[in-house]
């Protein structure tokens, strides 16, 4: 395939990215965008050309020992929701924008920290880019079938345009904001989307050479099988290998948190905490299918190909030798992918750090401050972008320097070794407060030490001089200090060998130093902030101790140099509203301390945030003591308004049942009065008809007609009959209602209880020629107390009596039996119950306007005695007009 | 002759109060509700209405206020007998432009009395 071509098929490549990261950044809001699948995609940046290429190699000349360096991260996932949510709180919280940052922090941001990390990083990253470089050339070489190509000059190198174009994607994507705690969204998409393209084409090349050059995994596996040393490719072979997995599994597990590209992806580039849920299932999925085809592919070549040094590309080489050239190109654009990504995201990352941790707080920081604030912008993102170009340069230049000799899997190891040395101030620091500066920066330089001594010394050794005399006896053929075997411990591969010993003195140094010494009060104010990252959140600026004099206009100034007029006015205000401080005010606490050094971390680093904020305030020393009773007092205060809240709300709840109660008292007074008055209106009634009758009779001078006499005579008896009607029922009323009335309660036959009322209202009902109909001749038990039933029969008969035309009423009484109850029901068909009274007519002294007879039959209280007793068999009493006329009342009631 | 319309929902009383105004040389008008009443004073304008308040249909407020804005009525005087007997009642009864205002149970003979007197006045 010629050159040219397969760098036409590059652009193209490169664009269509340049598309996807531009409309991502476009839609930056877009739910597409931000999502758990999105974020899981991209933590695959993980799985760079070292998956693509070495893992094959691996698996082709060692067998499964590709597999422990997916293992680890899949162990650690699950931890993430614990381990992983605490750091990007922690991140967000402080606007951290990488891991030197994070780390640098932790220790009281202290910039040499912050620089050391830095270098940890650079020393890690930039072989590993300079490797993922060396698969793209090699590949590119292979497929342009110049295998045996060495470049003559820079220019003519392709490796070297491959550099700069990925160097200007890093920087125009990487660079948009000066805030590098602010997410990129357009590199995070494209980084997801080249996590698809890179295990597609995987998965393509698996699925062919194994199904289409092969007949099955079976059929590989059968071939391979009878090869010589097949059982030491399958097996972990003893006791010594054993501990090389282990190892190797620590090292992949504390490379998921601490390689800088994988910080910027998973905390950094993290839009929502609630991610982490879908990526602890999906990313370990990812890297699960991944891995499928490997060990197939690796068989497979060392079937067809069968050269160990070719190994790593048999993924590209069997498509090409079976004439399938496309494929190949596919293959070729996938690893291409996995560069990328890795590149890209290394070089943010890295940049950031440079910029933020080693640039400007060593050198210009006092440029900065004399400058106009557009200006800092610009010089800010210069740097980073300068950052990028170096990075990636130093990167080609490495690799033109060194990597023929290495494969793609060692310089993976190294960086992993290199960045493990982190780990202790990294992880022990999250969860212990005692960890000081000083022990941190010691434990990472001796760890260090022990790994250029027993890992990179001797890579360099033997890269110049071409012998490895001095790895084989030791220095001054002293054996205990061989390189790959100290103190006699010669079991182990050299990156297990340099990460076991440099993390016993790393861990050693950082433990006992951070006992023995006393970090400063800042360290230990950070420290707490960290570990108990949860209570702090709560406390938010208000966490950090501080005590000085600072004025508020000297911090604005500050602040304007980096972000801008509008950008700090803006969060200036947020700021006094938020803790409702007045904008005039003049002095700064320590909050606005606090805020201000936040504001700035984003642009130019904690360290940097720090040195200018202190330039402008006059800080006093504050003990440690003080220190942890000033963060214990504001715990507390925390606490203890959250009890008070607690002990408000439920006094506000109390008051509001007493307001409610009292208001029920209040309406259930008023009803008492109301009941009275009527009660008394309703006496007055009678009692006035048989005064008044008494008087005139008293007062008959013997004129008065003896028919007169006789109809008041009449009506006297008429009023004090109703009169004590009245009474008996006010009294039954109260009674029932009080619930003071005993109901007898027995099991009886509703037919014959509805015949004895029938029975006794014959003769009224005939007096008035209104027929009763009870026809229903079945016999019903229920229990219910039979007197009282027959009081509210009676009373809705006889109402129903007094309602229906005379000579044309007709009564209809029925029953029926229901789900666990009785139901009765009395129709008439009078004239029904007009539409506005029908809510009304069970209330006690409600008499409808619509009643045939005159006055003084009731007393406005039947209907209310048999809402009551119903109600007092838990039954359930009611009324409806009639579709054509009259209306029907029932009651149910409940049996057992 | 004296005319009077007395207007209640109570039989046995309205009995009594027609006996004694008969023999006191009235002429009497009963109505059982407010809105008889009111068909009676399209025909009558009687000297004296005394009404009861809580009745059926129209009540004693709404009569009142109907006999108020009939300018034909204006010499009518309004008497309100009734069982409300409580302050509050009696001030909104006499607010509202009744001339009496008497509470059951009563005296005959002092019914008659204040009537008459009423009338004279």
């Amino acid at each position: 395939m010629s050159n040219y071509v397969l760098f036409i098929v590059i652009i193209i490549y490169l664009a269509a990215l340049f598309f996807i990261a531009f409309v991502a950044e476009k839609n930056s809001k877009s739910k597409w965008v931000n999502n758990a699948i999105v974020y899981s995609l991209s933590l695959a940046v993980y799985c760079t050309a070292w998956t693509y290429y070495g893992s094959i190699g691996i698996a082709a000349n060692s067998g499964i020992n590709f597999l422990p360096i997916y293992l680890g991260p899949v162990i650690a996932a699950p931890l993430w929701i614990v381990v992983m949510r605490k750091i990007i709180r922690i991140s967000k919280q402080h606007k951290i924008s990488s891991i030197a940052d994070f780390i640098s922090l932790r220790y009281g941001n202290h910039r040499f920290l912050g620089a050391l990390v830095t270098i940890v990083c650079l020393l890690a990253i930039v072989p590993y880019i300079s490797l993922q470089l060396k698969a793209v050339s090699e590949t590119f070489q292979i497929l342009s079938d110049k295998t045996s190509y060495v470049s003559t000059s820079v220019y003519d190198d392709s490796t070297f345009y491959i550099a700069l174009l990925l160097a200007v994607f890093a920087t125009f994507f990487g660079t948009q904001a000066t805030d590098a705690s602010e997410k990129h969204k357009g590199i995070v998409v494209s980084v997801a989307f080249e996590s698809i393209i890179k295990l597609t084409f995987f998965l393509f090349v698996g699925i062919y050479v194994t199904y289409i050059l092969f007949d099955g995994t079976e059929d590989i596996y059968n071939r391979m099988s009878q090869s010589e040393n097949f059982k030491s490719l399958i097996t972990i072979n003893g006791f010594e290998d054993g501990f090389n997995w282990l190892y190797t599994i620590m090292l992949s597990f504390m490379a998921i948190f601490l390689l800088p590209r994988q910080f910027q992806i998973s905390v950094v580039e993290n839009v929502r905490e609630k991610h982490l849920k879908g990526a602890i299932w999906m990313f370990p999925l990812y890297l699960l299918v991944f891995n499928i085809f490997v060990i197939f592919i690796a068989w497979a070549g060392n079937l067809t190909i069968g050269n160990p040094d070719q190994a790593e590309y048999y993924a590209l080489l069997l498509p090409l030798q079976n004439g399938n050239t496309f494929l190949s190109v596919l293959v070729f654009l996938g690893g291409f992918s996995a560069v990328i990504s890795m590149v890209v995201v290394a070089t943010l990352a890295l940049s950031t750090m440079v910029s933020n941790n080693l640039v400007i707080p060593y050198g210009f920081l006092e440029y900065f401050v004399k400058n106009r604030p557009e200006r800092n912008a610009k010089y800010i993102k210069n740097i980073r972008r300068i950052s990028i170009f170096s990075i990636i340069i130093v990167a080609y230049a490495f690799y033109v320097n060194f990597s023929f000799e290495l494969s793609l899997y060692s310089i993976g190891l190294m960086a992993f070794v290199i960045i493990s040395q982190l780990a202790p101030s990294f992880f022990i620091g999250l969860f212990w407060n005692r960890g000081s500066s000083k022990a941190t920066i010691i434990g990472i330089i001796t760890g260090l030490g022990v790994v250029f001594y027993t890992l990179i010394l001797p890579f360099f050794i033997q890269a110049l001089t071409g012998s490895d005399d001095w790895v084989q006896n030791g220095p001054g053929n002293i054996a205990a200090l061989k390189p790959h075997a100290l103190f006699g411990i010669d079991f182990l591969s050299p990156p297990a060998h340099a990460f076991f010993w440099s993390m016993l003195v790393n861990i050693f140094s950082y433990v006992s130093f951070s006992v023995i010494t006393k970090g400063n009060y800042r360290e230990r104010n950070y420290a707490e902030m960290y570990v108990d990252s949860r209570n702090f959140t709560d406390l938010q600026d208000s966490a950090l101790v501080w005590k000085g004099e600072a004025y508020v206009a000297e911090i604005r100034k500050v602040l304007v140099k980096f972000l801008g007029e509008t950008r700090t006015e803006r969060a200036l205000n947020l700021f006094f509203r938020k803790y409702n401080i007045p904008p005039d005010t003049q002095m700064a606490d320590a909050r606005l301390i606090n805020f201000s050094e936040k504001l700035l971390t984003g642009s130019i680093g904690g360290a940097s945030a720090k040195i200018l904020i202190s330039s402008v305030v006059k800080e006093d020393e504050v003990s440690l003591v003080e220190v942890l009773k000033i963060l214990e007092e504001s715990k507390e205060t925390i606490a203890r308004n959250k009890l008070l809240r607690e002990k408000s709300d439920e006094l506000t709840k109390i008051t509001n049942q007493l307001k409610e109660a009292n208001e029920e008292l209040l309406e259930k007074d008023k009803q008492k009065d109301e009941f009275l008055d009527t009660v008394a209106h309703e006496l007055k009634t009678p009692i006035t008809g048989i005064r008044a009758t008494t008087e005139l009779l008293m007062d008959d001078e013997d004129d008065m007609p003896s028919e007169i006499k006789a109809q008041f005579l009449k009506n006297m008896l008429q009023d004090s009959d109703r009169l004590s009607r009245l009474i008996h029922n006010i009294l039954d009323f109260e009674k029932l209602s009080k619930g003071r009335t005993q109901l007898n309660i027995q099991k009886k036959n509703i037919r014959e209880t509805i015949q004895k009322t029938i029975d006794s209202l014959h003769q009224i009902a005939e007096k008035r020629n209104i027929q009763l109909i009870h026809s229903n001749k079945s016999d019903f038990y229920a229990q219910y107390d039979e007197d009282r039933i027959v009081q509210v029969l009676t009373n809705l008969m006889s109402n129903a009596i007094k309602f229906c035309e005379p000579n044309k009423g007709k009564i209809a009484v029925d029953y029926k039996y229901g789900k666990g109850f009785l139901e009765v029901t009395i129709s008439d068909n009078g004239k029904g119950i007009p539409k506005q009274d029908m809510p009304y007519i069970f209330d006690k002294f409600y008499q409808s306007k619509n009643q045939n007879i005159q006055k003084p039959e009731g007393s406005g209280l039947g209907l209310a005695i048999c809402k009551q007793i119903v109600e007092n068999h838990n039954g359930k009493i009611w009324a409806k007009n009639n579709q054509k006329s009259g209306v029907t009342f029932g009651f149910k009631l409940p049996f057992k | 002759m004296k005319k009077i319309i007395i207007v209640d929902d109570e039989p046995n009383i309205v009995m009594t109060l027609e006996y004694t105004f008969k023999k006191h040389d009235f002429e009497v008008y009963i109505a059982r509700d407010g809105s008889e009443a009111l068909e009676i004073l399209e025909r009558v304008v009687p000297d004296v209405i005394m009404l009861d308040i809580m009745m059926p249909k129209v009540d004693g407020y709404q009569t009142l206020k109907a006999i108020k804005d009939n300018n034909k009525l204006k010499d009518t005087k309004v008497v309100f007998l009734t069982a409300k007997n409580k302050a509050s009642d009696i001030e909104k009864g006499l607010k509202l432009g009744a001339d009496k205002y008497l509470t059951k149970p009563f005296s005959v003979k002092k019914i008659v009395s204040e009537i008459n007197e009423l009338i004279a006045s």
